[in-house]
């Protein structure tokens, strides 16, 4: 059999992933105040990931990005929760959201949410829980050939 | 001034009605492709074009709603579209989606 050659795929990939992973942080923070948030922005970025997970194989993929995804989700867990105690600290009953106008360098005026860490939270779940799926699929079948 | 605006507004929404119908009908015939399709290639680009439509369509009632709250679900159909049919190319002529070591 002769060997395939993904030049094509990989090339779009480098590009397409690169405007992925923009898109998916656009529709992070853009949840405020427009359709999008933490949970499709998490979906695009896995996404994202696993285009370059087929396009470069697992074991590339781990030098490249050497993170093990089921660390992401209790980090994830514990962000979301420690937003919620942090209003315990303020006499506020749990989970309550605060917001405030601050003058950014570039930005300007900008609207700074609390929403947005329990958001990242969110995000964090999400990206571990869909790359923990997939890779756990993924490998299963490798290891399968193995035995 | 008013009814130059009206007229250009039931216009807008004319052709875009009349863009809706074409492309429905469009999907149908792709519809038709996707179920007889005689091969899994068949289907797989039957089903990469309905997506195309899909995003077209999603464009086109964000014309007829007069909203603009649809453009980022154009992006992501057709996000989803390529990262889907890259994925059914893969296993068509691999067999395999995720390789463990490509080469």
């Amino acid at each position: 059999m002769t060997r395939t050659n993904d030049i094509i795929l990989r090339t779009t990939t480098t590009l397409i992933a690169f405007i992925l992973l923009g898109f998916s942080a656009y529709l992070f923070f853009a949840g405020h105040n427009a359709p999008g948030g933490g949970f499709i922005g998490g979906l695009m970025t896995s996404a994202a990931i696993v285009l370059m997970y087929m396009a470069y194989g697992i074991k590339s993929m781990e030098k490249i990005l050497p993170i093990n995804f089921r660390h992401i989700i209790p980090v994830g867990l514990l962000i979301a929760a420690l937003t919620g105690i942090g209003g315990l600290l303020f006499d506020q009953p749990f989970l309550t959201q605060t917001f405030a106008y601050f003058q950014l360098p570039v930005l300007g005026k900008t609207e700074l949410a609390t929403a947005l860490l329990f958001d990242l939270g969110v995000y964090l779940a999400v990206v571990g829980v869909t790359m923990t799926i997939i890779l756990t699929i993924a490998n299963d079948r490798g290891e399968e050939e193995g035995v | 001034m008013e009814t130059v605006l009206d007229t250009t507004q039931t216009l807008i929404e004319v052709s875009a009605i009349i863009a809706i119908v074409a492309v429905a009908a469009s999907v149908i015939l792709l519809l038709y492709r996707a179920i007889l399709g005689p091969t899994n290639p068949d289907r797989a680009v039957a089903l990469d074009t309905i997506g195309i439509n899909l995003m077209a369509l999603a464009g086109l009632i964000a014309i007829l709603l007069v909203t603009t709250k649809f453009n980022d679900v154009v992006l992501l159909i057709g996000i989803l579209l390529f990262i889907g049919t890259v994925a059914l190319a893969k296993f068509l002529e691999k067999g395999v989606i995720i390789e463990r070591d490509v080469d």
